[in-house]
């Protein structure tokens, strides 16, 4: 076993433990702590896929942005546990039809039906390059020549939605008291006071 | 035009470039620290620290009970039991002076008739158990023997102010 | 006996699979980075607290050691030695990983900093993007802290720090992204390779409010003043880390000083053109001054560290709304004004284009 399986079997390892720790802890922020480590780990098997860009990708938009604003919000949630888990016998068959399914589904995709990856020559080929290789240009090359109408799509789509969700959260209630800092620092002591020169008073 | 010339002033950091400006020149100016233990600052004869109860220079001791310290002390630091001498004079037989009470304002000494009770230059001492911050009768007229040349000293060099 | 020893040396290098051979290697590297780095941090607090000092005409510390030189040492000493205390509601697992999680990517970071050319601990082709990543990670820890320590100062500040470094995360990154189509490359050593000629083809000068941007948005990632509104003494005692005490304290310090030291590095090699000397070209061909190597890189690095706390030598602390309003109104749509500039120069072949 070379340090790179080594490597491999660490990090797969950790997947797991750690996707398993999201759904077991009680604590919501524990959660996303695991889930943060899941990312990372996924982005370590990337890496080791010769993909350093979308595994850097990964880690600086959803553990670097999008799992902040996760534990920022989990954070502030104020969640009691005993009554969260009061209805959980009465989901229970749904949430097992619905986990049978999704493993039929990963059975049917990667089980012993599937054509078997593990050990064609065709796979070890595909993932060798030299140092040079950079994944981040080919990655370029690709999306914008081949792909690049369905790159701009996706593009417009999330401009949309940024949009709307900044028109929905812009509206200026009435009667609230706002401050301006692009005005207040604007001012100017020469706007606010005046410096008289005048006589001294003298004691009679 | 105002509003121009703020603008422009505001994107190259002008007032901040100011403000570096300000602190980039006192990195270089010369320093004012006193290296405490090494350098000390002078010091006025006027100074408010340890107090002590002085002697005449016969061997008497000042202090005629009087109680005009004890009755000025604004933070009630000072307490003075006295008796009649065998000689008839009156004497103090306890005179304390709590030192976390005392604010060292210097009112005992403006008050004493007899320039008993004063402050020395003293300002450098320490307790190292409870109870011990009470000065004692003797303690105090022990710290009045031994500084008695430098407190004559003092008094001389503020008395054309008084 | 000096063969003898060399002898029994290799052999027992050899002795190693080579797996393990490039393993040690590496791991020798990261020491060799990390031994001078973390010198570099503490004798960074000595730095501050003379340069300060120098700048309100005190004369800082001078007390252990001549001049005040051990006073990093002592201060470690004693932080090692004090107890670290768990306060009794704290979530304890996060409580003592939160200083982790925030020290290491400050350190992680420095494998793809070449130092001179050539000089890096990983040559990585995605390097600037890996540095974004680790950068926008800092975060975590303060988050953390402030939350596992249960306390309302520290639950405050955490929130403060994370909405603050996600706000100028955006405006480095847009910053970064001017260098990049400057460069157009993402690694390091290629980065200051196009920066070559003399201090004219710096990048700090075409991309001067990327620069400045860049420089600030640094301050503000880093927390530090004037935008240390995370730590605020006078309003949220001391922030985050208000609950910790001892070494667990210290390697928050660490850590936010480890950060300045990459910004500042950073800063160098991005704008500043690194290890190379600004009298390129311009000296005689055989004068020390007129060639690049790693003391060019580590005075520029000085300068930005300096400038570091002069700023907090000078600077009151920003409004909150204010902090918010710099980063999100005014450093995003400068950068974003200042990519288009640069699509336009690129037309134009102007600046680092011309070729």
């Amino acid at each position: 076993m070379t340090i790179t399986d080594f490597l491999f079997f660490v990090f797969a390892g950790m997947v797991i433990m750690s996707a398993l720790g999201v759904v077991t802890s009680k604590n919501p922020v524990h959660s996303i702590m695991f889930l943060v480590l899941t990312f990372f780990c996924s982005a370590a098997i990337w890496l080791m896929l010769e993909a350093e860009f979308l595994a850097i990708i990964l880690v600086l938009v959803y553990v670097g942005a999008v799992m902040v604003l996760f534990l920022f919000v989990v954070m502030m949630l104020d969640i009691n546990i005993v009554k969260m888990r009061q209805g959980f016998v009465s989901y229970l068959p749904v949430g097992i039809a619905f986990a049978v399914v999704i493993l039929a589904i990963m059975v049917w995709v990667v089980g012993p039906a599937s054509p078997d990856v593990s050990n064609t020559a065709a796979l070890h080929q595909a993932v060798t390059h030299g140092a040079d290789y950079s994944n981040t240009k080919m990655l370029g090359k690709i999306i914008y020549t081949d792909y690049v109408l369905a790159f701009e799509i996706a593009a417009v789509i999330l401009l949309v939605a940024i949009i709307a969700a900044i028109s929905l959260t812009l509206r200026r209630r009435p009667g609230t008291k706002h401050q301006i800092p692009g005005e207040q620092i604007k001012v100017k002591r020469d706007d606010r006071l005046k410096i008289i020169s005048m006589e001294a008073e003298v004691k009679k | 035009m105002q509003k121009i010339k703020h603008f422009f002033k505001s994107f190259l950091f002008w007032e901040l470039f100011q403000g570096l400006s300000v602190t980039g020149k006192y990195l270089f100016a010369p320093k004012i620290t006193i290296q405490y233990p090494e350098e000390k600052t002078p010091m006025s004869p006027r100074f408010r620290g340890l107090h002590a109860l002085r002697r005449y220079a016969n061997g008497e001791e000042r202090c005629i009970a009087c109680k005009l310290c004890e009755a000025v002390c604004p933070a009630l630091a000072i307490t003075i039991d006295s008796e009649e001498r065998a000689d008839g004079s009156r004497r103090t037989t306890r005179y304390e002076i709590d030192l976390f009470k005392c604010i060292y304002c210097g009112f005992c000494e403006e008050a004493c008739p007899v320039d008993s009770i004063v402050e020395t230059h003293i300002f450098e001492y320490h307790f190292e158990e409870h109870g011990k911050q009470v000065m004692t009768k003797q303690m105090l007229l022990e710290v009045g023997d031994k500084y008695e040349a430098v407190i004559a000293a003092n008094k001389q060099a503020d008395a054309v102010y008084r | 006996m000096i063969d003898h020893l060399i002898a029994t040396g290799l052999a027992i290098w050899n002795w190693f699979p080579a797996d393990w051979q490039t393993l040690l290697l590496i791991l020798g590297k990261i020491i060799l980075i990390l031994i001078p780095l973390m010198l570099c941090v503490a004798y960074i607090t000595y730095a501050e607290r003379k340069i300060i000092g120098y700048m309100q005409i005190r004369i800082g510390p001078n007390r252990v050691g001549p001049r005040g030189w051990l006073q990093p040492i002592a201060d470690a000493m004693k932080l090692l030695f004090k107890e670290v205390i768990l306060p009794t509601k704290a979530d304890k697992f996060l409580f003592l990983v939160a200083p982790v999680l925030s020290i290491m990517p400050a350190l992680a970071a420095w494998a793809v900093i070449p130092f001179d050319h050539g000089v890096v601990l990983s040559n990585a082709n995605a390097g600037l993007l890996y540095i974004l990543a680790l950068s926008s990670m800092g975060v975590y820890g303060i988050i953390l802290a402030g939350w596992a320590s249960n306390s309302k100062y520290a639950i405050l500040s955490s929130l403060r720090a994370g909405a603050q470094m996600v706000a100028y995360e955006i405006a480095m990154g847009f910053a970064l992204i001017g260098v990049l189509m400057a460069s157009g490359s993402l690694n390091m050593g290629a980065i200051v390779d196009a920066q070559a000629g003399g201090i004219s083809s710096w990048f700090i000068w075409p991309l001067m409010p990327m620069f400045f941007v860049y420089f600030i948005s640094g301050v503000a990632e880093t927390n530090r003043a004037p935008f240390d509104v995370a730590e605020g003494e006078s309003e949220i005692v001391a922030g985050f880390h208000v609950e910790y005490s001892g070494m667990a304290f210290a390697v928050f310090f660490l850590a936010e000083y480890a950060n300045i030291i990459l910004i500042s590095s950073l800063t160098a090699l991005l704008f500043l053109g690194g290890w190379l000397s600004p009298f390129e070209g311009l000296t005689g061909a055989n004068s020390w001054l007129g060639e690049s190597s790693f003391f060019w890189f580590f005075a520029k690095a000085c300068f930005f560290a300096f400038c570091f706390l002069w700023f907090r030598a000078t600077f009151p602390r920003y409004r909150y709304d204010q902090i918010m309003r710099l980063g999100w109104k005014v450093f995003i749509p400068v950068t974003i004004v200042w990519i288009f500039v640069e699509l336009i120069m690129v037309v134009a072949k102007i600046g680092p284009w011309s070729v």
